[in-house]
């Protein structure tokens, strides 16, 4: 039997998320044994090679580029998982949420202490996707499955939510690994 | 004794006394009915709903509703649970809650309920509102992205401090604390020894310069649930 | 300024006794003084009462009508209530925009009049209508906008706006405005004729008890909303202890499409203070307050005149009704724009200086209200009934109306149907009666109770309007088949978002996230699922909230659930490839290509 495949994806994150299931030490080659990776950046596949059991979600959406990728993922995975509280609700990015975007470039781009840009354009080049009026939870974009919080969620909470899938049981995390930090 | 009031919670018979709320009551007898604007020492509040309990088919505070002889209570049956996971996720939603570099965390008693009702994330959609940060005293600051309006700095600084440097403005969905002076905390007459500085369940007012003093893991609510010392002394 | 500020505040507090009970007032006079109620004000007035400035900022920021930015010398505060707008406010909107040169919320750059909306002024039934400070101003057209604003601008006195006169009191030169009664249906209750002093007469000639006895024979049950049993209440607020007592009159008169006590006022004001003493009499207090909702102070020179009119007939004052030791009298006490003070409690919280915030049950206002005493809080219309059940015995009022509900209500009819106005009906009556009365025989939904109440449509329309069955405290809403009845949902949540005190988490918070997910469903992007989050958001909004207000602000939402699903189900939409419907990209990219300036590669 082929074994189900897993893909994962950093969107307005850190890879903090990602550094965390590499924590899982060498849990990682039972892990290995149990997976498959799809797309990922653990294995450098850019494309979906087709559906995938489990997607794993790390960060919110900033921009027009995390909204495509998260839609791909919601249409090739059966369960989608936030991962970390900036796919969750948004972390440390969000903290942009409440200030105008129209500010937020300009302290980027243009006002901002360590900005040098005599042009005094914001850069519009295509290859830069466009900032989202705000960053969004990924709940708000696509449905998401599970949640998992943290930041990072640490290396037993990825690890016993990705077991419990495996062996088709509800992800119920213990007390102890639920948290917010 | 003659004082003695008999009632039932969750199927379990109570004594109380004349004069106790519920939650009192219940927490004498080791059992622990959720709470975040209600701490001991201070008048109840009824504000933040989490304590919210059936008393013989009708809601209501088990924080200001007082004991009575042969009231059935409803504490942990699923129907009121989900009222409290509701006005947790509400208190969530309605500020900015960044728990990953909040002072608080670990600490903090609304993250701590959450994290007793084992709520992964709120179900309603976050507002994102913008609020401010007042660091203008030398010892203390508040940060109005995480104050849950519970009242208790109000309530500390009246009746224990005898001072009044925090009370409450506007209404409604735009109701916040306010501090007693034109615009700045350190403009009033709080002192970093004041009891006003100590009792805020979360984060929003905090003293300068002793944060992440003590390490993840040793936190008070890393290991064990809110309310947990409580349920202990009825497990002795 | 400072100077001349300090001397007023310290004349108007002196004028109140440097009473921090009385910050109402106080406040409400420097904001008719100065256009607003500066932070140097809330530091003057508090030094003088001995209260915090905080404790006086609480307050101003409370209350809708007060400010601490200065306002223009004319405030104009139009009516947005949802049957305003059904009788054409947008267009009213657009005229006084365009008029004034200014939007809503917006002072003109002279600084002299000031644009606003506001919640029901209780004129449904002759809206649109607006207040241009206390001057109410009715039936508006675009044409009527630009020549009041024309005159407004010439003349800065918005007494000129009112040319013709209403009918009744409403042009008795200490009312002087051009508000109708619109009294559709009179019955022997409340619009019948009374010799003054008669009820009171009869009531001194009985002990105390014997008038509270007579009140529970006659089963009047309170009509203010809860129905609470005035008898019973007056029984726990005379055995109570207490060194005073209190007897308030509600006449916040705040829900929306609730107009009834302002026809009362206007034309039975007589009635309402003989109840008020026989109530004063009953429960054993020697002061009455009626609490005025500010939207109504046009009426208060003539309820003062008639105050004293009662004073010189000695029917309040000293020896009440010719009663030896019996004194009783009666103040006026002004609100301040907030539909929560019409909560009981918070009631007693406004006129006791506090923010309008309801307080924690028990005790209740019986055992401990107004600055802690014993007191009776009872409707404008319930004081009424007390007087006539005096007058006309216990027995005559018992056999009006049905089983549970004795005697006649008022009910508030507007919207749409042909007569709107005031009609006095027995209890028991049926709903499908009242529409046919008031030409509304089309109607597609009714709002019975109010935005607080229950939407009901066609298959409830043989219910009958009583405590047991379609209660209501007065409103009844119409609502034609043009209608769309979840806009009518979406304008009752604002109108709670507004008006919520913000003291407990429920109502604070629930009412927002009800709003918007219904706003979501009526902007096409719902689903299945948006329906069960609604029922059970709405449910536990009720169970959970602290008073009134936030325990029936989920009832258009939940009445309209159950009586009309459809009307969401035809909205819904199907999720596609999982996303959410409710993430709508384009107007997630709007601001960044406004900044950028170039559409998006993506989508
Ligand atoms: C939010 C809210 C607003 C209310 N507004 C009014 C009002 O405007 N007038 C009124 O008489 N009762 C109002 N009530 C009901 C009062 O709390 C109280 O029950 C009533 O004044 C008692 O008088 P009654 O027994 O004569 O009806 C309101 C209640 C709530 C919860
Ligand atoms: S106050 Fe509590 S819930 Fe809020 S951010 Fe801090 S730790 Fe988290
Ligand atoms: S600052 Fe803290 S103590 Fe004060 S109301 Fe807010 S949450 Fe409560
Ligand atoms: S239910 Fe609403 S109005 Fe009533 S106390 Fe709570 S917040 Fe205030
Ligand atoms: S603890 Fe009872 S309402 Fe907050």
């Amino acid at each position: 039997m082929a074994k189900p495949k897993v893909a994962t994806t950093s969107l307005a994150g850190c890879f903090g998320c990602h550094m965390s299931l590499l924590d899982i030490d060498d849990r990682i080659l039972k892990l290995v044994e149990l997976v498959d990776f799809d797309k990922s950046p653990i294995d450098d596949i850019k494309e979906f090679s087709g559906r995938c059991a489990i997607g794993l979600i790390e960060g919110g959406c900033c921009n027009e580029e995390n909204v495509r990728v998260l839609q791909d993922f919601r249409k090739h995975c059966d369960i989608l998982i936030s991962v970390g509280d900036c796919a969750t609700m948004g972390g440390i990015p969000a903290m942009r949420n409440n200030i105008p975007l129209e500010e937020c470039y300009a302290e980027a781009y243009l006002d901002g202490p360590t900005v040098h840009n005599p042009s005094k354009q914001i850069p519009n080049d295509p290859e830069l996707p466009l900032l989202l009026n705000k960053v969004y939870p990924c709940h708000e974009v696509v449905k998401i499955d599970y949640h998992l919080p943290g930041c990072p969620p640490s290396a037993d909470t990825l690890w016993e939510a990705l077991v419990a899938l495996l062996s088709d049981k509800p992800v119920a995390l213990p007390y102890a690994l639920i948290k917010y930090d | 004794m003659s004082d003695t009031i008999n009632f039932i919670i969750d199927g379990v018979e109570i004594q109380g006394r004349e004069g106790q709320t519920i939650l009192e009551a219940a927490e004498a007898a080791g059992i622990y009915i959720p709470r975040l604007c209600h701490l001991k020492g201070l008048t109840p509040h009824g504000s933040c709903r989490v304590c919210t309990v059936l008393v013989n088919g009708r809601p209501q505070a088990s924080c200001t509703q007082p004991v009575a002889e042969g009231i059935v209570v409803e504490s942990e049956s699923e129907r009121v649970q989900q009222i409290r996971r509701d006005i947790i996720d509400m208190l969530f939603v309605e500020g900015n809650h960044f728990c990953m570099f909040c002072e608080k965390s670990g600490n903090c008693e609304l993250q701590a309920m959450a994290y007793r009702f084992g709520i992964p994330t709120p179900k309603f959609p976050y507002q994102f509102p913008k609020r401010g940060v007042d660091a203008s005293h030398p010892d203390i600051f508040v940060d109005h992205n995480r104050c849950i309006l519970c009242g208790r700095c109000v309530r500390a600084s009246r009746d224990l401090d005898g001072k009044h440097v925090f009370d409450f403005v506007d209404r409604g969905p735009h109701k916040r604390v306010a501090v007693n002076a034109e615009a700045r905390l350190a403009d009033t007459n709080l002192d970093a020894s004041d009891k006003a500085t100590e009792v805020c369940p979360v984060g929003a007012i905090l003293r300068k310069r002793v944060g992440y003093a003590v390490p993840v893991g040793k936190r008070l609510y890393d290991e064990k649930p809110i309310g947990s010392d409580i349920e202990a002394a009825k497990t002795k | 300024m400072s100077a001349s500020l300090q001397a007023a505040v310290q004349e108007i507090c002196q004028a109140c006794g440097n009473d921090r009970t009385r910050v109402m007032d106080i406040v409400r006079e420097v904001q008719s003084r100065f256009g607003c109620v500066t932070g140097e004000a809330m530091d003057l007035i508090a030094k003088t009462v001995s209260a915090h400035r905080v404790e006086v900022e609480g307050v101003v920021s409370f209350y809708a009508f007060l400010s601490d930015q200065p306002k223009g010398e004319v405030v104009i505060r139009l009516c947005n209530d949802v049957i305003d707008e059904m009788a054409g406010s947008e267009r009213i909107v657009r005229a006084f925009r365009e008029a004034l040169g200014i939007d809503f919320g917006q002072t003109t750059p002279d600084g002299r009049i000031t644009l606003e909306h506001t919640p029901c002024i209780g004129m449904c039934d002759q809206a649109p209508a607006a207040m241009v400070n206390d001057v109410i101003v009715t039936r508006l057209s675009s044409d009527s906008v630009w020549a009041m604003v024309r005159e407004l601008k010439a003349h800065m006195d918005p007494k000129r706006l009112v040319q013709k006169l209403g009918d009744g009191n409403n042009a008795h030169s200490l009312v002087h405005a051009m508000v109708e009664n619109n009294i559709r249906r009179s019955g022997p209750v409340i619009f019948a004729d009374l010799t003054p002093g008669d009820a009171l007469k009869k009531a001194v000639a009985m002990s105390p008890q014997e008038v509270i006895r007579d009140i529970k024979t006659s089963r009047l049950r309170g009509r203010g909303g809860a129905g609470f049993p005035t008898g019973i209440k007056w029984d726990y607020t005379r055995s109570a202890e207490g060194a005073k007592r209190y007897v308030l009159c509600n006449a916040d008169e705040g829900e929306p499409g609730t107009f009834k006590d302002r026809v009362i006022l206007t034309e039975k004001a007589e009635l309402l203070f003989e109840g008020m003493a026989i109530a004063g009499y009953a429960v054993g207090a020697e002061t009455g307050i009626l609490y005025l909702r500010a939207e109504y102070a046009y009426l208060r020179a003539f309820l003062e005149d008639v105050l004293n009119r009662q004073r010189s007939r000695g029917l309040l004052g000293k020896d009440v009704g010719g009663k030896r030791g019996f004194d009783f009298d009666i103040r006026i006490q002004m609100g301040a724009g907030a539909y929560i003070c019409g909560e009981e409690t918070a009631l007693i919280s406004s006129c006791e200086g506090l923010r309008g915030d309801p307080k924690n049950r028990p005790p209740f206002p019986a055992q401990k209200g107004y600055l802690g005493c014993p007191t009776t809080v009872n409707n404008v219309e319930t004081f009424c009934c007390v007087a006539r059940i005096l007058d006309k015995g216990p027995g005559w009022f018992a056999q009006l109306g049905s089983q549970g509900s004795s005697g006649t209500k008022l009910l508030s009819i507007s919207g749409d149907c042909k007569s709107p106005g005031v009609y006095e009906v027995p209890f028991g009556v049926k709903l499908r009666e009242v529409l046919k009365m008031a030409g509304a025989e089309e109607a597609l939904a009714v709002q019975v109770g109010g935005p607080s109440g229950q939407m009901v449509g066609e298959k409830d329309y043989d219910r009958s309007i009583c405590y047991d069955d379609l209660a209501t405290g007065g409103s009844v809403m119409v609502f034609g088949p043009q209608r769309n009845l979840l806009h009518v949902v979406s304008k009752f949540l604002e109108f709670f978002v507004e008006e919520s005190c913000g003291y407990c988490t429920p109502c604070r918070v629930g009412n927002v996230l009800l709003k918007e997910r219904v706003d979501r469903i009526l902007a096409g992007q719902g689903e299945e699922a948006d329906l069960a989050y609604l029922q059970d958001l709405g449910q536990t909004v009720k169970m959970a909230s602290r008073c009134g207000l936030g325990q029936t602000s989920a009832n258009p939402v939940l009445s309209t659930l159950k009586n009309f699903r459809s009307m969401y189900e035809s909205l819904l939409r199907k999720p596609i490839d999982g996303k959410q419907l409710s993430f709508d990209i384009h107007q997630a990219l709007a601001d960044a290509q406004t900044v950028v300036g170039r559409q998006s590669v993506h989508f």
